[in-house]
């Protein structure tokens, strides 16, 4: 247990809590198992390190890469039958199609001796696409012990509170579980507890300090701090290889830090320029500003005419269609200059979105607004099929 | 009502493929139509030849143009996937493996060149980077099953391995395609060869497991789910399975920001390759294909703007160019009879020798060979005009001045446009091809945007002058001919005066500073001091050394122009090399089919040919087609048609042109038969889209096109 908490850091409640659930290896479980919480909360490292340690029979699958029924039953079932028969080394591909051949065929798997008196537990990441797919789906899963009538806890890992997940009918309620985000003291010392064998603890974790105190502001996700703690620590590093300043020099380390953090907010962090390139700025030295981020190639040549009809498009979508007549008419008569219009200024179109409009009018704007005399060529009209 | 038909409906015809197995070989079709045509298969052969050559000369453009981007690119797919050999030995490794290497690849909006250019691509990653390359389009991939679906066989089939093939099928047919399979298969396929014999193929790469690199050809139109669903599952896949991708990027990179959230972007680590803007991709093509004597057949200034401005203005499309150019070829090849002379000149000498009777006589009626006679001595003339000898030799003779003016022409273009290319406004235009245009339409120095050029010109600084001298003297000293050696040598010559000024005196540096600092200011200044220098010379002030010496070089250009930027037409035999029928051009190229579509019903002889059909402007023949004679009937009404008084309009005119064989049958038969085709016309006019049924009065229809066309 002491081994789960050396690795596991900032989630001892949530920790012993499904400990608790879990129970002794031949005990019935709690039926299904539901947790969310916030992008990089720990929920799949939690739920995965203390399967492995504690050894317990799981198969893990991600619902993403499963993305229709029969690949995810397959893969659960796949899976467990590698658990049952390792010892064997057989392994024949099951298939299966339905929820119903699922329970069936689960009965079969699970009847394997290795299996047979304890939980087996059935781990679903990325949940939220569980509702996607068939309504069977979910209820199945949710009381999956019941329709089997073997030693199964599912635990569902997502992002969404389940509010948001409840189907209509036959719905059992799972044992919910919320992993509250990190703190700030929670990030610096799960940050600082991966520090590079070459620096001592203290030296990272001052690192960490500064790093947080720029970035805390705009990200509080862990994946992406790490991302930026490894990214920027050989700069921070810098003066102590160079032999300018100590280890415990934290002042001067910062003044080297602070400036180059805050380009890496506005760059690398917005994924302006990639990680590698970066990583190749920091070793050659030069400024950032030369290397043109994803945002700076903005510029695009379009032909003439594309122009054009791109501008008539936008037109037609955002000017009410009684006004063309005055827009793009040479003599248009008088323009009544009434209440009526006045009224109508106060909420822009631009608010209201861009509104439906016939082709042809889309053509007749642009004959409008084009100088000198358009033919309607083919390749105008084929252009307009492909905007 | 009457529209409601039986012609609404759609019949499918499968094509009879057994016809057209027994095609006339394609030469044949220059035989067609045209009775007097000489020589077709000599032609067509010369066709296939230069088009050959052209095809040629633009691919291995097109791939010199490509090979910056494509090292770069190459260089990028090598050096990303090096972390995945070192394994996790380093630190920072195992977060940084996360991100899947992306290569984000602007290309522009010419779609049509795309093809191209990833084919080549593909072959360039095959060679050098690794055999695993995917390329996947948009329209394939609706979803994720189809994604990964396309991905495995396309990964199958680079296998070089012919055994394993079946069973790998066998797996494809058992396993749904997921990324476990497939990181499994690749598994599989790196260890097996790892062990084994080193392939041929991929000695030239040193790595134990190539990467696979997937191209998105058009990255815009996939849809976001499908592309985030993809990127997180193969991100979580990295490991075992080395994946870079390549976007194909039409617009802008900021699309991709657009179409993936945050979290799903922050996976990718994307560099960003530009490939040539189509601009300047098209002042090469133009470069190597007209603007040299290399090959024999030229653009008329009407064809040559047709095809630029179809490219400017429509589509950028380089392609479609070239198609233009082949097209334009063709067309020059099948029209004009004496395009068999139209090949480089030894041949086109040797040829002479062949030609029949009736050649000799197209080229007597040649306009621009009447003119070269007129201009000859009588003897002379009549000499041309009954030898047939005599005239072979003299056209020898004028094709070869052909070509030395051709020769001499490209280079006092490019001279020219050195000079005016670095002018402030551009008044002869920035690119080549725009002076080659107003070149080809008109003597140049007769235009206001010449002398304006000239002027200016005549304000430039010295170091100004000499690089563009020094430019001039570099591209007379690129050709081999040595046609305008003498120029070459004049241009030293002015060079070395120029140079020696430097050493002369303080006096002609200042002017020429102070001209200098005139050639920097704005039009406003630059009139000004035009005014300026036109009382200066008025007043007869002395002028300096450098301006006498600028003065000469001025001169020398505009003598140059003079000399050598000759029209096209004044040259004797132009028509042989020169294709000037830009009416069809734009009519193939550039098609109005609403246009055509009022012809073809207004005036039916103009497709039809039928001689019963011609008739004056505005009036309606009676045996035209029924639908014309609907169609010219509904131009005379308003908005909305009263369907009665039209079909009555139509049996009127319909019945005149039958009275003839009206006793056969009865009037009332032949009354359904009017109606019932007056019925058909309607209904095929509403196909067409000029009118279609309303509401407001149901026996009216309401006509949807105003005016002519």
């Amino acid at each position: 247990m002491s081994h789960v908490e050396n690795v596991v850091l900032c989630r001892e409640s949530q920790v012993s809590t499904l400990q608790s659930l879990f129970g002794e290896r031949h005990h019935f479980s709690f039926p299904s198992i539901f947790i969310y919480g916030h992008t990089a909360s720990g929920k799949t490292y939690v739920t995965q390190t203390l399967l492995k340690t504690l050894e317990l029979p799981h198969v893990f699958v991600n619902c993403v890469e499963c993305f229709t029924l029969k690949l995810l039953l397959e893969q659960i079932l796949n899976r467990l039958n590698y658990l049952s028969s390792s010892e064997d080394g057989c392994s024949t591909q099951i298939t299966c199609d339905t929820f119903n051949d699922f329970v069936r065929l689960f009965k079969q798997v699970t009847k394997a001796k290795s299996l047979k008196d304890q939980t087996v537990y059935i781990v679903l990441d990325k949940a939220e696409y569980l509702r996607d797919m068939e309504a069977n789906i979910l209820p199945g899963f949710l009381r999956l012990q019941e329709l089997t009538d073997r030693n199964v806890t599912v635990i569902f890992l997502s992002e969404i509170i389940w509010e948001k997940f409840r189907p209509n009918t036959g719905c059992f309620e799972p044992f919910v579980l919320y992993f509250p985000d990190y703190s700030i003291g929670n990030l610096q010392k799960i940050l600082s507890h991966d520090h590079p064998p070459e620096y001592s603890a203290d030296f990272y974790a001052a690192y960490i300090n500064i790093l947080l105190g720029v970035f805390y502001t705009v990200c509080r996700d862990l994946k992406e701090l790490r991302h930026l703690a490894v990214l920027n620590f050989p700069k921070y590093c810098e003066p102590v290889v160079k032999g300018e300043a100590g280890e415990r020099d934290t002042r001067k380390l910062w003044r080297n830090i602070e400036p180059h953090l805050k380009k890496a907010m506005q760059t690398v962090y917005l994924r302006e320029i990639s990680s590698s390139q970066w990583e190749k700025l920091q070793k050659d030295d030069t400024d950032p500003e030369q290397l043109e981020g994803l945002s700076a190639y903005t510029h695009v040549e379009l032909p003439y005419y594309s122009k054009f009809i791109l501008i008539a498009a936008y037109l037609a979508s955002y000017n009410p269609s009684r006004t063309d007549k005055r827009f793009f008419l040479k003599h248009h008569g008088k323009i009544k200059k009434t209440n009526f219009l006045k009224k109508h200024e106060k909420t822009s179109n631009h608010l209201l979105g861009p509104k439906l409009f016939p082709l042809d009018r889309l053509l007749a704007i642009l004959y409008s607004i084009v100088d000198s005399r358009v033919a309607p060529t083919a390749n105008i009209f084929s252009q307009d099929g492909e905007l | 009502m009457a529209t409601s038909s039986v012609s609404k409906g759609c019949f499918v015809f499968k094509p009879n493929f057994k016809k057209r197995k027994i095609s006339v070989p394609i030469e044949e079709y220059f035989n067609e139509g045209k009775n007097e045509s000489e020589d077709s298969k000599l032609r067509f052969e010369t066709y296939q030849l230069i088009w050959q050559q052209m095809k040629s000369e633009t691919e291995q453009m097109q791939e010199e143009l490509n090979k910056n981007l494509f090292d770069s690119l190459i260089k990028f797919l090598q050096k990303s996937h090096s972390g995945f050999q070192k394994n996790s030995r380093d630190w920072g490794c195992q977060i940084k493996l996360r991100e899947i290497p992306t290569a984000a690849l602007i290309l522009g909006v010419n779609v049509t060149d795309h093809e191209f250019t990833f084919r080549s691509l593909t072959e360039a990653v095959q060679n050098n980077v690794t055999p695993y390359v995917v390329s996947l389009q948009a329209r394939d991939c609706p979803d994720m099953k189809h994604f990964l679906q396309k991905v495995f066989s396309q990964l199958m089939d680079c296998r070089v391995d012919v055994e394993s093939k079946e069973e790998e099928k066998d797996i494809q047919k058992r396993t749904h395609c997921s990324m476990d399979s497939l990181s499994s298969w690749y598994m599989n396929v790196t260890q097996k060869t790892d062990p084994g014999k080193p392939r041929k193929k991929r000695t030239s790469s040193q790595w134990q497991s190539p990467p696979v690199v997937l191209i998105l050809k058009d990255m815009e139109s996939f849809t976001t789910k499908v592309l985030q669903d993809f990127i997180i599952i193969s991100s979580q896949h990295l490991h075992e399975f080395p994946l870079i991708l390549i976007f194909g990027i039409a617009t802008s990179p900021v699309i991709i920001h657009r179409l993936l959230p945050h979290a799903v972007s922050s996976m990718l680590c994307i560099e960003i390759f530009q490939s040539l803007s189509c601009k300047e991709h098209l002042t090469t093509v133009i470069d190597k294909l007209l603007l040299t004597t290399q090959f024999p057949f030229k653009l008329s200034e009407k064809v040559l703007q047709i095809l630029t401005s179809i490219f400017l203005y429509y589509d950028f499309s380089i392609q479609n160019f070239i198609k233009g150019l082949q097209l334009s070829l063709l067309e020059h090849f099948y029209s004009q009879p004496l395009s068999v002379l139209c090949c480089n000149l030894p041949e086109a000498k040797r040829r002479i020798h062949f030609l029949s009777d009736n050649q000799c006589e197209n080229i007597r009626r040649l306009p621009s060979f009447r003119r070269y006679v007129e201009k000859q001595a009588t003897e002379k003339q009549v000499a041309l005009l009954t030898n047939e000898r005599f005239l072979k030799e003299e056209t020898q003779s004028l094709l070869e001045s052909l070509h030395v003016y051709h020769t001499n022409y490209f280079l006092a273009l490019r001279c020219l446009h050195q000079f005016t290319s670095s002018l402030p406004k551009y008044p002869l235009g920035r690119q080549i091809r725009e002076l080659y245009c107003t070149c080809l339409e008109k003597n140049i120095w007769d235009s206001e945007e010449y002398a304006s050029a000239l002027q200016l010109l005549r304000m430039l600084a010295k170091d100004e002058l000499m690089t563009i001298l020094q430019k001039c003297c570099s591209v007379l000293k690129s050709s081999s001919e040595k046609q305008l050696g003498s120029t070459a040598k004049r241009i030293e010559e002015l060079l070395a005066q120029l140079q020696s000024l430097d050493e002369v005196k303080e006096e002609e540096d200042a002017s020429g500073s102070q001209s200098k600092g005139l050639q920097k200011t704005d039009l406003y200044h630059l009139q000004k001091s035009l005014l300026e220098m036109k009382e200066l010379r008025r007043t007869g002030k002395k002028q300096t050394k450098f301006e006498i010496l600028r003065e000469k070089v001025v001169n020398f250009i505009d003598s140059l122009v003079r000399e050598y930027l000759l029209l096209p037409e004044t040259q004797p035999l132009h028509e042989v090399v020169y294709f000037t029928a830009a009416h069809t051009l734009h009519e193939h190229l550039n098609a109005a089919p609403r246009m055509a579509l009022h012809t073809a019903l207004n005036n039916p002889y103009y497709y039809l040919k039928n001689e019963a059909l011609k008739s004056e402007e505005g009036c309606i023949p009676n045996v035209a087609p029924d639908i014309c004679i609907a169609y010219k009937l509904h131009l005379e009404c308003s908005r909305l048609i009263n369907l009665v008084d039209w079909s009555e309009a139509f049996a009127t005119v319909v019945t005149a042109a039958e009275k003839t064989d009206a006793n056969s049958i009865t009037s009332e038969e032949r009354n359904d038969i009017i109606h019932a085709r007056f019925i058909r016309a309607v209904s095929e006019l509403e196909l067409l889209g000029f009118i279609k049924p309303t509401k407001q009065k149901t026996d009216h229809v309401a006509r949807l096109t105003w005016g002519g066309c």
